[in-house]
């Protein structure tokens, strides 16, 4: 089976820390990986090589065996991979269904200079996308009104209108409170099940990590330490004392 | 709807002004010249970009129409305005493409330097130009017609008005369509856009041809009023102006630069009649007291309002629809003894 997403020999430092150190690694279509690391452990710095928003100084990236190494974030999307934040990324000067709109104008690619973007696009599946994350009730109001949690959730529709084939997702229950965190993903996640997405979450709670994952790979100072079923990465004893603490 | 009524009730009301009082037509048709330009900032304000230079693409109609004027003194003023447009759309073609890579005080600063440079150059190349003497222009037909000097002014003030709705309305349906709506959004989350597949650059740089085509029509009209054309046309007091009037009136709907307009030649007007020597210093007044009191602009500010007279709307037929549905359940109930 070919790997969805694969990085080979990838490396990156900024002065001398090293925040990515020659990981190999590889991403099967259908998997639900939680990436777990201390703060600093080279996570999202990984994310932003496969994404596009930072270059490798070496290695290389392939996503549906082609090589987008240090292509620009909007070609990679392009090709399937969505993106959500740690801080959802909204355009908060419009209104939810407006967000989910720009997105579904560029999967449709129709930006039209003159006819109204309601009408280059399917409203029908602004609406399912809406649904899906359970915003459609709110899809009238102002981004910028909504509680933090359904920001996070706008964030992942926004990606979802695009149809990934993978979705990346940096932090997605951070900053929202631990009685609204497992509602949350079990929304994700059945919205990625629903439009059969692989994804990849980087996640700190490991409640969180062992419900939701199929797999986990522990980041340790810019390495892969750990890689696995959730079961045998969190009992592992040095990603116990070292990323877990405990 | 009622926005397209009332711009067509506006630019009729305009239209019998000028033709009751005849003096009337040159500040009106030079005012509309300056909204049709603020319309054109107007965009790229949308973006969050604020471009101190943008007299420069009027400038460039302008000198093309006297220039085109000279070398063919048959041309129709029609003809002239749009190879005016057209040269303005040539130039934000090349500037655009480097122009749009800055943001902020750099994209603003940048298009002031470039149109300081057009503005010493049309001054030092006298011979070509006339230098800060200018170019007269020969007053051209209009669509065919050779006409005296004040039906000429009456056609041009038909010609703007006409202009001015069309533009409006163009520039509104790119507000709301897709491309519009992708250059707002970056004015709040550029990132955002890069990771929905978008390309901010191209987005930016198609904003910034339409607003120099459109500032490019308030040049050639200008310089077709004026009958000559100078230097001062492209300065950067003359693209101030331009960013004063877009502030004035807001960047949320395209009725703004023309509100805008409004606001501006009034102070200038009440001022220049009453305080001739703090002209200025009441224009200056006028914006600060805009930024803290409107700071969306005249239009943001009725555009507010509406919305929150609809949102109050919704809210009471909510309460009507539910005490109409306690008052039937109450009825329907079963009465207890």
């Amino acid at each position: 089976m070919k790997p969805l997403l694969q990085t080979t020999d990838l490396y990156l430092a900024f002065g001398s820390v090293i925040a990515v150190d020659n990981i190999n690694f590889e991403l099967y279509e259908g998997e639900r990986l939680a990436v777990i690391g201390q703060n600093g452990a080279g996570k999202t710095t990984f994310i932003n090589i496969c994404t596009g928003y930072l270059a490798p100084s070496k290695g290389r990236v392939y996503f549906d065996g082609r090589d987008v190494t240090a292509m620009v974030p909007r070609k990679i999307v392009r090709l399937g991979v969505g993106r959500s934040f740690q801080l959802p990324q909204l355009f908060t000067e419009h209104t939810v269904r407006q967000c989910v709109q720009i997105a579904a104008a560029r999967r449709n690619k129709n930006l039209s200079w003159f006819r109204s973007l309601e009408s280059t696009i399917d409203e029908k599946e602004v609406d399912a996308t809406l649904d899906l994350v359970g915003l459609l009730t709110e899809a009238d109001e102002a981004c910028i009104e909504l509680p933090e949690g359904k920001r996070k959730l706008l964030d992942v529709a926004m990606a979802l209108a695009l149809r990934p084939k993978l979705l990346i997702m940096d932090e997605p229950t951070s900053g929202v409170s631990s009685e609204d965190k497992f509602a949350l993903m079990e929304t994700v996640m059945h919205a990625l099940a629903e439009r059969r997405v692989t994804s990849w979450f980087v996640e700190h709670d490991v409640d969180i990590v062992s419900r939701y994952a199929t797999r986990v790979a522990a980041w340790i100072a810019g390495k892969v330490a750990a890689d696995g079923t959730p079961d045998e990465v969190l009992n592992n004893p040095q990603i116990k004392s070292e990323v877990l603490g405990t | 709807m009622k926005v397209v009524v009332l711009s067509i009730v506006a630019a009729i009301a305009t239209l019998f002004l000028g033709y009751t009082l005849s003096w009337t037509i040159t500040p009106i048709v030079i005012g509309l010249t300056y909204a049709i330009a603020a319309l054109g900032v107007s965009v790229m304000a949308r973006a969050g970009q604020i471009s101190f230079g943008h007299a420069m693409y009027s400038c460039i109609s302008a000198y093309t129409v006297a220039f085109l004027a000279r070398a063919m003194p048959g041309a129709d003023a029609l003809a002239l305005i749009l190879a005016g447009v057209v040269a303005s759309l040539l130039a934000a073609i090349v500037i655009g493409l480097f122009v749009v890579r800055y943001r902020g005080i750099f994209f603003g600063m940048l298009n002031l330097a470039l149109s300081m440079v057009l503005f010493a150059l049309l001054g030092k190349l006298y011979t070509l130009t006339g230098g800060s003497d200018g170019m007269r222009i020969v007053r051209p037909t209009m669509a065919g017609v050779l006409m005296e000097r004040e039906s000429f002014e009456r056609a041009l003030l038909v010609l703007t008005l006409v202009l001015s709705l069309v533009l409006a309305w163009w520039v509104q349906r790119y507000f709301r369509s897709g491309s519009g709506q992708a250059l707002s959004a970056i004015k709040t989350n550029e990132t955002r856009i890069e990771y929905l597949g978008f390309s901010a650059y191209f987005i930016m740089w198609k904003g910034y041809l339409l607003s120099a085509v459109v500032v490019g029509f308030s040049g050639a009209i200008l310089a077709l009023m004026q009958g000559l054309v100078t230097p001062e046309i492209g300065s950067w007091l003359r693209s101030g102006e331009f960013v004063f009037i877009t502030i004035l009136g807001g960047a949320g709907h395209a009725a703004g630069a023309f509100l805008g307009a409004v606001g501006f030649e009034t102070v200038k007007l009440v001022s220049a009649a009453y305080f001739p020597g703090l002209w200025q210093f009441l224009l200056g007044l006028t914006l600060i007291l805009v930024i803290f009191m409107f700071p969306t602009g005249f239009v943001g500010q009725i555009m507010q309002r509406v919305a929150m007279q609809k949102k109050c709307d919704e809210a009471r037929v909510r309460a009507n629809a539910s005490s109409q549905a306690r008052v039937s359940a109450n009825t329907q109930a079963p009465v207890r003894n």
